[in-house]
């Protein structure tokens, strides 16, 4: 028998990845979205470097130097100037990137392992529970989100916790509706009726044969995702849901400066720092993450294989 | 001969829901009282068009989709007790050690075999099924299975998709026989492959029956594919059998005017034959209301009254050929009238 | 008789991720005005690939490097020829369903799910026959068949145009405005009574009724025919059917085969290109067959030739490894499979699968040699085959 194609020693698994990683790399937007992403990353990582800390307890604090609330232009204190309150932008960047990828992780992991393994056993098994868990959904689909935010901070008070809870108790409606599909596509498919007859059991058909197939499509969702939350939760701190007054989060500090968007009728772009430093970030960080999400999309379109 | 499987009266009906209520409306008659006995180490053929019930079947026997009524038996070949599979559920299957007994084949490999696992595991799969394994041990009992359809061990470590067709149809039959099945389902194993590598993979089919003592169940929409595997032939039509005999008889002497369309409508490949084709009118009619008496009798050119009144019984013509026709005798006298010739050869 | 269309060294490769794959080497294949043309050979032989080649479909990444397809549609001026890779998309749009159409294997994928039927044979004649409708409606219009009304002068006006120029700037921007656009009905009208007549030349009964239907109410050889419908309505010089028939059921396709040649016993139809992988289908239709390998052609000849003294070692292997009526034992097979394409084999594409290779197998490439009477063959070995 002939070899179909001519392979060299390397592990199967291995070459897989490596031409997965070709056509992820293949497109240009992925690697500006994946080299933004990097940059946060580093940020985020960096911080306590980048921005040492007034006080240890506390790192989400924006410190601050008086009370005066006209901001002050960049200077060699405050290198993107200070923010209504006298907050140091620098700093509030610099920990913002840390609270992006805290709100963006809690929620899309929240919602994604909730949706994912309602979806699978709803798509899988049917019956009742698939009918009685998407009318469930259906349900939740009618709440919207903002009046569900404010009940949950009326209830357990003011805070960027009780914003990404309520972000992630709407958001896997997404991930069982799409995973849910999946898997009933999947569940026809002759490779898992021929894992039926050989008696392999359901969960084991779940692992290997539904998961491994249909987890594609919540991957390019996830990483969307990650992006709209981060302005969600800003637009919920916009309104005075979210975080509170100082804290180091992109959208409180939009908030911050929200009376200074417009500067004085001779100079309106006098304030231009206080919005755009926060406003950048928050474009760039949503920016990499939907780069990444369409390149993987790109990448895992089942049209294209092997070309 | 011994049985090892007794279909008796075996029916399929896929209902149609309608309303708010989903209450079934109306069904799709796929498969409508079948009487059959498969013999042990036979390959009996099913024929038959689109939608005739042959694939289903297959799939009822092997419990992929429970019929709606009727029996099967399965008599074991280690002299065990005799099992109705047709009312015991996945799990008593399971556990009486029938499960992995009846196997299936399917069509399309590049839709069987599941993409995203290596050769390796995807025929490691049935045998961890059966017991524990050492690492070393299933490596080798699945290279002597790969060894077995014509395959290396070079390609344990490969994904499916690095293989070409027949390829893969090979390691699709490999992973059903890994099982040590007693009975595989074939549906339509080559219509999806070239016809070089078809007769390859109908070779290897047919070499395995004989070593590993198995029965087959072939499925196929073309009759000269079968001639070559099977011991018997059964034509189907619109969930009914209609005709039943040895795979020579059948071609010498076949007794339903649509296994003569059928066999008159194959391409032929020798030009210098001119047979004749019988060119039915029309298409197959809708199995949710299949037509009164004969089924066929709508498109039947030799059908009288008494077709579209009776629906003619599966009787024995002749030493085990059995047909459904109510003119069973004078199918052949008439088919010549008409076309010619009754003999394909 | 006359050539329609020749293909000269057309090369096609496509660039993939694994390295190029060359789907065709030099496929060079003429068919004449009248003649019925089967083009067989495995899956991924690179017969699909030929004919989207000449009708310049080839998708990305795929790219036609080379070679000539020269079409001669007259078949009066046989040296009036065009080549086909130098025409302007423009002129190949106008070309394909008009001069040359096509038919594919899926019909369910062919027809549209929310027209009718009606609408979509219309659509062949409403892209290349305006001018001929225009003058026929023109004409009816002088001898009382129908008549515009008080529209009449306005309406008359655009015909005469459209039977100039149907694409004229100002028939374009008369269908864009509201009231006005209605000016092409009575043409739409006419296209769909010449599909009513194109359904009634296949022997379908009821064609009237037919067009108000969707493709969903149609059984699968129904469907197929209507494809065929579509196909014919321009009266193409060369019909290609690619695997037409494959995806029936075989009382199906004895209908649809038959009616291809009903069609060209009464000549409805001049010449077909047939892509096909079932040598049967060859066997009973074609006049000539092209046998083709890895992307080469291994071997053409008239039908009976091919079938009684094949040559090539691939066509012999080929025709004893199909099932038949009168031949009984194991079926004979072709060892290993097709090779793959980034790499193919030197020398002849098929000597790591032939019985009868020998050295110069290996390196050089066997050039497609006459042995006369329409009958050429590559390879290395010819004079010792024939003997055999």
């Amino acid at each position: 028998m002939e070899a179909t194609l001519p392979t060299k020693k390397e592990h199967p698994r291995w070459r897989e990845l490596k031409f997965t990683l070709y056509r992820i790399f293949r497109n240009p937007s992925a690697i500006l979205g994946f080299s933004l992403l990097l940059f946060f990353l580093g940020v985020a990582v960096a911080a306590p470097h980048l921005a040492p800390p007034k006080f240890e307890h506390a790192p989400y604090q924006m410190p601050h130097k008086g009370y005066s609330p006209t901001p002050k232009p960049p200077s060699a204190a405050n290198i993107f100037g200070t923010s209504s309150g006298q907050y140091d932008i620098y700093y509030g960047i610099v920990w913002g990137a840390r609270t992006a990828f805290k709100i963006g992780l809690f929620v899309v992991g929240f919602a994604g392992i909730i949706g994912i393994s309602l979806g699978v056993i709803a798509g899988y098994f049917g019956g009742w529970f698939d009918e009685l868990l998407m009318r469930f959904v259906d349900i939740v689909w009618s709440i919207p989100l903002l009046v569900l935010a404010m009940t949950i901070v009326v209830a357990f008070g003011r805070g960027l916790e009780n914003i990404m809870l309520a972000l992630a108790l709407v958001e896997w409606r997404w991930y069982v509706r799409v995973i849910r599909s999946e898997v009933i596509k999947l569940r026809g498919q002759e490779f898992v009726e021929a894992a039926k007859l050989m008696g392999v059991s359901d969960i084991k058909i779940i692992f290997r044969h539904i998961l491994p197939n249909s987890i594609y499509p919540v991957l390019i969702m996830a990483s969307m995702d990650m992006g709209s939350m981060v302005i969600s939760a800003s637009f919920m701190s916009f309104v005075g849901l979210g975080a509170p007054k100082g804290y180091a989060d992109w959208g409180q500090m939009v908030a911050l400066a929200r009376n200074y968007i417009v500067g004085p009728p001779d100079d309106p772009l006098k304030f231009w720092y206080t919005i755009f430093f926060p406003g950048i970030s928050i474009i760039l960080f949503v920016l990499a993450w939907n780069l990444i999400g369409d390149a993987l999309r790109d990448a895992f379109d089942p049209k294209l294989r092997r070309r | 001969m011994d049985k090892i499987l007794e279909l008796k009266k075996l029916k399929k009906h896929y209902p149609i829901l309608g309303g708010v209520m989903r209450r079934p409306v109306n069904s799709v008659r796929a498969l409508d009282g079948i009487d059959l006995d498969i013999y042990r180490g036979e390959c009996l053929g099913v024929v038959g068009e689109s939608g005739c019930g042959k694939t289903t079947t297959g799939k009822a026997i092997l419990r992929l989709h429970p019929p709606t009524s009727g029996d099967i038996l399965y008599h074991p070949g280690d002299g065990g007790e005799s099992h109705n599979i047709a009312k015991m559920s996945y799990s008593a299957m399971q556990r009486t050690g029938i499960r992995n007994k009846l196997q299936m084949v399917f069509q399309d490999p590049t839709t069987s075999l599941n993409p995203r696992m290596l050769i390796k595991h995807i025929i490691a799969e049935p045998l961890k099924e059966q017991k524990r394994w050492g690492a070393r041990e299933l490596e080798t009992k699945v290279v002597e299975l790969l060894d077995l359809v014509g395959l290396t061990g070079d390609h344990l470590m490969r994904y499916p998709h690095e293989f070409s067709g027949g390829q893969r149809q090979r390691i699709a039959v490999a992973r059903a026989i890994a099982a040590s099945p007693e009975f595989i389902v074939l549906d339509e194993p080559t219509s999806a492959l070239d016809v070089s590598v078809q007769a390859q993979i109908l070779n290897l089919l047919h070499k395995l029956r004989k070593q590993l003592n198995l029965t087959y169940l072939f499925v196929t929409h073309h009759l000269l594919v079968v001639k070559y595997i099977s011991t018997r032939i059964a034509v189907m039509y619109l969930g009914k059998m209609i005709e039943l005999a040895k795979t020579e008889d059948l071609f010498a002497g076949a007794l339903h005017p649509y296994t003569h369309a059928l066999l008159s409508g194959i391409p032929n490949p020798d030009p210098n034959l001119d047979k004749p084709r019988i060119v039915l009118e029309g298409d197959v009619p809708s199995p949710l209301d299949p037509p009164r008496g004969c089924r066929f009798h709508t498109r039947c050119p030799f059908a009288i009254n008494v077709c579209a009144k009776e629906d003619p019984p599966l009787v024995d013509a002749a030493d085990g050929h059995k047909v459904a026709c109510h003119r069973r005798q004078e199918t052949r006298k008439l088919v010549r009238e008409k076309f010619g010739t009754a003999d394909y050869c | 008789m006359a050539k329609l269309l020749e293909t000269k060294n057309l090369v096609t490769n496509f660039y993939t991720y694994e390295g190029s794959v060359k789907a065709l080497d030099n496929v060079s294949i003429s068919i004449d005005h009248g003649e019925t043309f089967g083009l067989v050979g495995e899956s991924g032989c690179g017969k699909s690939v030929t004919v989207r080649s000449v009708m310049r479909i080839i998708q990305s990444p795929g790219v036609i490097e080379g070679g000539e397809v020269l079409y001669c549609d007259d078949a009066e001026h046989p040296e009036q020829c065009e080549d086909l890779l130098i025409k302007s998309e423009e002129a190949m749009r106008e070309l394909r369903g008009d001069r040359i159409s096509m038919i594919f294997q899926e019909p369910n994928a062919a027809l549209n799910p929310v027209l009718t039927i009606g609408e979509q044979v219309a659509e062949s004649y409403m892209f290349h026959r305006q001018r001929s409708m225009s003058r026929q409606i023109l004409a009816d219009v002088e001898s009382g068949k129908i008549s515009f009304g008080i529209f009449s002068p306005l309406l008359k006006w655009a015909y005469r145009r459209a039977s100039e120029n149907p694409r004229a700037p100002a028939l374009r921007l008369m269908s864009k405005l509201p009231l006005l656009k209605l000016w092409g009905r009575p043409m739409r009208r006419e296209a769909v009574n010449r599909s009513v007549g194109i359904i009634e030349r296949l022997g379908i009964s009821n064609a009237a009724e037919l067009v108000t239907r969707y493709p969903h109410n149609l059984s699968g050889g129904m469907k197929q025919r209507i494809v065929i419908a579509i196909a014919l309505a321009c009266n193409p010089t060369l019909l290609i059917a690619d695997e037409a028939t494959s995806n029936l059921d075989v009382t199906i396709q004895a209908q649809i085969l038959e009616l291809l040649q009903d069609l060209k016993e009464r000549r409805a139809i001049s010449s077909v290109l047939l892509i096909t992988h079932d040598l049967g289908v060859v066997a009973e239709t074609c006049d000539r067959v092209g046998v083709m390998y890895a992307g080469i052609l291994c071997e053409v000849a008239d039908v009976k030739t091919l079938f009684n003294n094949p040559v090539h070692p691939y066509t012999r292997a080929l025709l004893n490894s199909v099932p038949r009526f009168c031949v009984e034992g194991e079926l004979a097979t072709i060892e290993g499979s097709v090779p793959n394409l980034v790499h193919p084999p030197a020398g002849c594409r098929f000597h790591p699968r032939c019985k009868a290779a020998s050295d110069i197998c290996k390196q050089e490439k066997p050039k497609l040699v006459d042995l006369g009477n329409g009958h050429s063959v590559a390879c290395h070995h010819i004079d010792e085959k024939i003997g055999e």
